[in-house]
């Protein structure tokens, strides 16, 4: 299961937080900040897993800004780390080249994003036309 | 919190915008959108962070108010797409549970909407369901599978969800369903679906995980499912081309599911060939996956370390720490007698760096079990405990010090070898206590004391009075806790005995009868009066003896007297603290006008005294003045009943609850199964190093590393030496001896506490032997029909054995006279009859059996599965303590069946209370066997498979298995509970819980006493009482957990309203109540 979502940038601050685990407000910020500070210690060449407390943390880096998944032990790491991946592709084919400042100034519509391939903690899309539909649609209604 | 606010309010036009644009396609949406505007104008207009909290707060509660309650409804009904998809997104993640049977009707309707996407939401939304009340949506189970059969990729993958967990709660359950996950998987991997769902041309990578992972499930331990699995994934790991991440995330399940299922060899060694892939890599990503994958197969196939020792080697020490961390929990499963020191070195040299707390818990746990296992020498056991306490200090689980405490104490076979080790353990713990300002976690101070205490007389040289002293210097320590103060004393005061006027002693004594800790100050003064009387500390205080229990009278019957006399002269009799707050709750809504008992003092004195002569009589009269106010006050209880009665005489009502009264269900304690299931070794490696091992020339030191590491670890000439390394791994196992040496002591211990206090009964002791007496029976096999009178004894003694004896007896003996049972008690004594002629036995054997237990209501007798030469068959029996599963197991040939053996696989949710295995040599041609089993819940379910097989042999013929199932449901656990209304009263108000339902009946039968009528007989709800259009219900959940329902009935409705201390128990009755009223 996907304890949370997380996307941090290198100056430690978190840009989209969701969590599929009830975690109190002001112990996600203390989580938040050490996540980050246990990834950004890491080299290129060190694994992308890493064993934190009783549960898995999976990493990836997009130039300045780190996705951070927190798993339990059900999940397979290797697929987690690729549907990060497929997250960021996602993204990048809605805001057509993705940045940090796009999810910074569309934190709704990445939410929609994520709500359509996570819920509950289970991924549950990962067909990208599919998880696009609904937030085109929204789109094109705002337009007319 | 003004960080949330700066999220709201960049996400806020896009809001805006949305919904203005839903408010233009026809719905009113302008109050939301404006109070959004206002909110945003608020917000802007506020002056202090504190405000602003208090507005958000505020906010935030609107929303939940909307969300949760009718919008959500609205958005549903709505025709537009949109409306309805973002609705069902919002019930798929945050939904109350109350509100789910308002909504469940039109989410069901969504599933057979035209568009895909409302279909797979629908899915979702009930997925989120599954998770959050399982059993309101137990009746869909068929639109799952419609779900499952969707036309729609997309749906089909959201239904997987739910199968994933419902397969994992009950894997026998979904079996049929497996041929149509490995089609599904098929389409999958042959790339039937559309080119959109291809994650870098490899087709839906993350759907395969899924269906690998339920597969997996499915297969387990189960031959015939598997089978039907082979080829698959044979196709998936062909068809895995090595060429990104996912597919190797992809092989990576499927040789979890590989190794996972029952094994076919040939795709055993394709995946094995496919890890080498993995642990190859130089990406250290697949390395970490491939060291995992290795710790799944190495537990089947020790070989494979073998294969990759050099790449374990390197690993090992490896900088990236979860690299290191995955490899020794390979090693940790490869262990054995030769090479535990090895690894256990590793993993120490690991704790050493590492300062997570999780790591050293988990990694201390795993050391202390590998040298208990394994540990090759007494020296080295010691010692490594020793850097386990010292390392895991006070995070580590409390088992581990107390394990290792029981093992000394208890020890093992050889007398001599114990002595050693606990010698060894008091010279290391001296030696470590004689280092100057050394600092050793609590725990581990508290291991020495006890230690100290107990064995330092096994010194040689040195007296009770030096180790005094060291436990005197830690006393004072200002560093040590008070937990640990108390274990230090107790040390001490188990010393004393041994150093009679001891200097420290009396320094201890002065210095914490003083002492601000009020329990130190306990201790000291009991240590001072201990030491005045030399002969009875030593009694208690005996040398080596602390395996054996002191018996003691808990009943403190030799108080009887004086509690006699106390009530005699009008002393109020003693409550229990809960009868006690009961009697408030009680005194708070009635006045008692009652004087105080005059009628029972004399009673009970009379009552404490008859019973002095027998031992047995003793704790019977202790119990009665143990609870003296318990009958003293159903004494008043009827008393005031018959003022009630006098007065407020109500029709119908009294004499009810008087016989309830009477009749209070008293649940008899069920004798449970003590045969400890033996520790079994995980690691069934024990095989002795090959020597057709070839090493390749690497580093030597490597080398040298890895044939320690991998010492033990070997295919060939593994027979011969397995019996030695066995012994010696056998060496430390924890052995309950505490029974035997319980039973031949006692007479020792007996005679000192008589010596010391006055008359003890030693009841309790007795009652122990008879259970043990009986235990050993049913262990030795229930065959012996030969009753011994002690067997007859035992039987006889304690009432709920009885029974059990009987359906043993008569399971075994092939006993076909009907009339067998008419006199239920007596038969236990009757010679076993000789085997039956085989005609008809099976009929009349089932009559007797039902007949003998026509008492308690029974299911019909269900074929579970058969052959040409048997039938299994079986029936359950609800009993008032239990669920009872009576087996028939019927030979239908002409010929004898040999080695019948009848295996029930045990859950976590059950407890099986006889041996889940049961053989009988031999069932004679056409005849008929059963077997009983008492089943008891340990974790409330809705239903669960229970499954079992039976194998049997046939003349010379191999055996053959024949494989059955049988579903159990939480009904099977309910049983009625007979409470009066005044009770009834109390319970509903001390539980929680509530579920509230209202039901539609048919308007016929829309009535109070049809609708009790049913829920009584279809249910077995015990009626407590009817008043008016009210009726008030109770039943129980085994062994003792009480719901309650309240009914009310009024035009052509039930409002049902349930109350339980059990959460999940209210919502199940609703459902099975909803569900029985609504089919009458």
């Amino acid at each position: 299961m996907i304890k949370f979502f997380l996307m941090v940038n290198k100056q430690g601050q978190t840009r989209l937080s969701r969590y599929y685990e009830h975690v109190e407000i002001n112990k996600r910020t203390i989580l938040e900040a050490d996540v980050i500070k246990t990834c950004l210690t890491r080299s290129k060449e060190q694994c992308s897993f890493i064993e934190y407390k009783d549960f898995k943390l999976i990493y990836r880096q997009y130039a300045a800004l780190f996705i951070v998944v927190g798993i339990n032990d059900t999940e397979n790491e290797m697929a987690v780390y690729e549907f990060i991946h497929n997250f960021v592709e996602v993204l990048d084919m809605y805001f057509s080249r993705v940045s940090e400042l796009d999810i910074m100034f569309n934190l709704d519509k990445v939410h929609i994003i994520l709500d359509e391939m996570v819920l509950n903690g289970c991924i549950v899309e990962t067909n990208k036309a599919r998880i696009l539909a609904p937030l085109l649609i929204l789109d094109k209604m705002a337009e007319s | 919190m003004s960080d949330i606010v700066e999220k709201t309010l960049t996400a806020l036009p896009g809001l805006f915008l949305q919904h203005q644009a839903a408010g233009g396609s026809g719905v009113p949406r302008v109050s939301v959108s404006s109070r959004l505007g206002s909110l945003i104008r608020s917000i802007t207009a506020l002056t202090s962070k504190h405000e602003e909290e208090k507005l958000i707060q505020q906010e935030l509660a609107n929303l939940k108010a909307t969300v949760s309650a009718p919008g959500t409804t609205l958005d549903l009904q709505s025709t537009n797409l949109v409306e309805v998809c973002m609705a069902l997104t919002i019930v798929s993640q945050i939904f109350p549970r109350e509100m789910i049977p308002a909504v469940l009707p039109l989410i069901e309707e969504k599933l057979q909407h035209s568009k895909e996407i409302i279909r797979r939401k629908a899915v979702q939304a009930l997925y989120k369901f599954h998770l959050i009340a399982p059993n309101q949506v137990q009746h869909i189970h068929v639109k799952f599978r419609k779900a499952l059969c969707d036309r729609d990729v997309g749906v089909m993958a959201a239904s997987l969800h739910i199968y994933l967990r419902m397969i994992k709660e009950n894997p026998s359950a979904y079996k049929d369903l497996t041929g149509s996950f490995v089609t599904i998987l098929k389409q999958v991997v042959g790339g039937k679906l559309p080119v959109d769902f291809n994650y870098h041309s490899v087709p839906a990578p993350w759907l395969q995980i899924q269906l690998l992972r339920i597969l997996g499930l499915l297969g387990k331990d189960d031959p015939r499912t598997s089978e039907l699995t082979y080829d698959v994934l044979d196709e998936s790991l062909r068809r895995a081309e090595l060429s990104h991440n996912i597919t190797y995330a992809i092989l990576f399940e499927c040789v979890h599911t590989i190794y996972t299922i029952y094994p076919k060899p040939e795709l055993l060694e394709k995946a094995a060939r496919c890890i080498g892939k993995f642990v190859l890599s130089p990406k250290i990503n697949l390395k970490y996956l491939g060291l995992k994958a290795l710790t799944y197969v190495i537990q089947q196939d020790p070989n494979l370390a073998l294969q990759h020792q050099m790449t374990i080697i390197e690993c090992l020490d490896h900088p990236d720490p979860i690299i290191k961390r995955e490899t020794l929990e390979l090693l940790y499963r490869i262990t054995n007698a030769q090479n535990v020191s090895v690894i256990v070195q590793k993993m120490l040299e690991y704790l050493q760096q590492s300062k997570e707390e999780y790591i050293i818990i988990s990694l201390v746990g795993k050391i202390a079990e590998l040298a208990e296992k394994y540990a090759p020498d007494n020296e080295w056991f010691i010692q490594t405990m020793n850097a386990v306490f010292s390392v895991g200090g006070d995070v580590m689980h409390p088992d581990i010090p107390n394990n290792f405490l029981r093992l000394l104490a208890e020890g093992f076979d050889d007398e001599n070898e114990d002595k050693q080790l606990r010698l060894y353990a008091v010279q290391s713990y001296l030696s470590l206590l004689e280092i100057e300002n050394a600092f050793y976690p609590q725990r581990f101070l508290q291991v020495m004391s006890w230690v100290l205490g107990e064995y330092s007389y096994l010194l040689d040289k040195g007296t009770p009075e030096m180790v005094l002293t060291k436990l005197y210097r830690l006393l004072m320590n200002k560093s040590t806790t008070s937990e640990t103060k108390t274990w230090i004393m107790a040390a001490v005061t188990k010393l004393t005995p041994q150093a009679l006027s001891s200097k420290t002693v009396e320094k201890i004594i002065q210095e914490f009868s003083v002492s601000l800790d009020t329990c130190m100050r306990q201790h000291a003064f009991e240590l001072k009066h201990l030491q005045e009387n030399v002969e009875l500390m030593k009694n208690l205080f005996l040398v080596d003896k602390s395996c054996e229990d002191l018996v003691v009278d808990a009943s403190l019957s030799f108080l009887d007297g004086f509690v006699a006399e106390g009530l005699d002269q009008g002393a109020a009799p003693y409550k229990p603290h809960h009868q006690r707050q009961e009697e408030k709750l009680s005194q708070g809504k009635v006045l008692n006008f009652e004087p105080y008992g005059l009628s029972f003092s004399s009673n009970m004195s009379s009552s404490g005294y008859t019973g002095r002569q027998s031992p047995a009589g003793i704790s019977l009269s202790s119990d009665v003045s143990g609870n003296s106010a318990e009958t003293g006050q159903k004494e008043t209880n009827s008393l005031k009943l018959e003022g009630v009665k006098k007065l407020w005489g109500k029709e119908g009502y009294l004499p009810k609850k008087e016989n309830k009264a009477k009749n209070n269900p008293e649940l008899q304690p069920v004798p449970q199964d003590s045969t400890l299931m033996e520790n079994v070794d995980q690691m069934m490696i024990k095989k002795e190093q090959s020597q057709a091992l070839h090493h390749s020339e690497e580093e030597a030191e490597k080398q040298r590393l890895a044939s320690t590491l991998f010492v033990g670890l070997g295919s060939e000439s593994a027979v011969s030496l397995l019996g030695k390394t066995d012994t010696v791994s056998h060496k430390f196992r924890r052995k309950s001896k505490v029974n035997d040496t319980k039973n031949r002591k006692v007479t020792s211990a007996h005679n000192i506490n008589c010596s010391s206090f006055s008359p003890l009964s030693n009841a309790p002791y007795e009652d122990n032997n008879h259970l043990n007496n009986f235990q050993d029976k049913g262990d030795t096999g229930l065959k012996k029909c030969s009753l011994g009178s002690e067997f007859l004894e035992s039987s006889l003694k304690s009432d709920s054995l009885t029974e059990l004896d009987l359906v043993e007896n008569l399971s075994v003996c092939n006993l076909s006279p009907s009339s067998l049972f008419e006199d239920n008690s007596m038969e236990i004594f009757h010679p076993p009859q000789p085997t039956l002629s085989s005609s008809a036995t099976e009929i009349s054997l089932t009559s007797s059996l039902l007949e003998e237990l026509n008492e308690h209501v029974h299911s019909d007798l269900v074929e579970l599965c058969n052959n040409e030469m048997i039938t299994v068959s079986s029936c359950k029996i609800w009993k008032d303590d239990s669920l009872l599963l009576v087996w028939m197991v019927a030979n239908k040939s002409n010929l004898e069946l040999k080695s019948m053996n009848l295996e029930i696989t045990s859950t976590e949710n059950f407890k099986i209370l006889e041996h889940p295995g049961f053989s009988f040599p031999v069932i004679e041609a056409e005849s008929t066997t059963s077997i009983q089993h008492c089943v008891q819940m340990e974790k409330p379910f809705t239903e669960e498979g229970l499954s079992g097989y039976v194998k049997y042999q046939m003349e010379e013929d191999p055996c053959i298995q024949l494989e059955f199932s049988l579903t159990i449901s939480l009904l099977d656990f309910i049983r009625p509970m007979k409470i009066c209304t005044e009770d009834f009263g109390k319970l509903w108000l001390s539980s929680g819980n509530d579920v509230k339902q209202n039901v539609k009946m048919p308007d016929s039968q829309a009535n109070l006493p049809f609708a009790l009528k049913t829920l009584q007989q279809k249910l077995r709800l015990h009626i407590v009482d009817i008043i008016g259009n009210e009726g008030i219900l109770a039943c129980q959940l085994l062994p003792s957990i009480p719901c309650l329902l309240h009914l009310r009935a009024y035009a052509g409705i039930v409002a049902l309203w349930f109350r339980s201390s059990c959460s999940t128990l209210p919502d199940y009755l609703l459902y099975q109540c909803q569900k029985v009223l609504e089919e009458s």
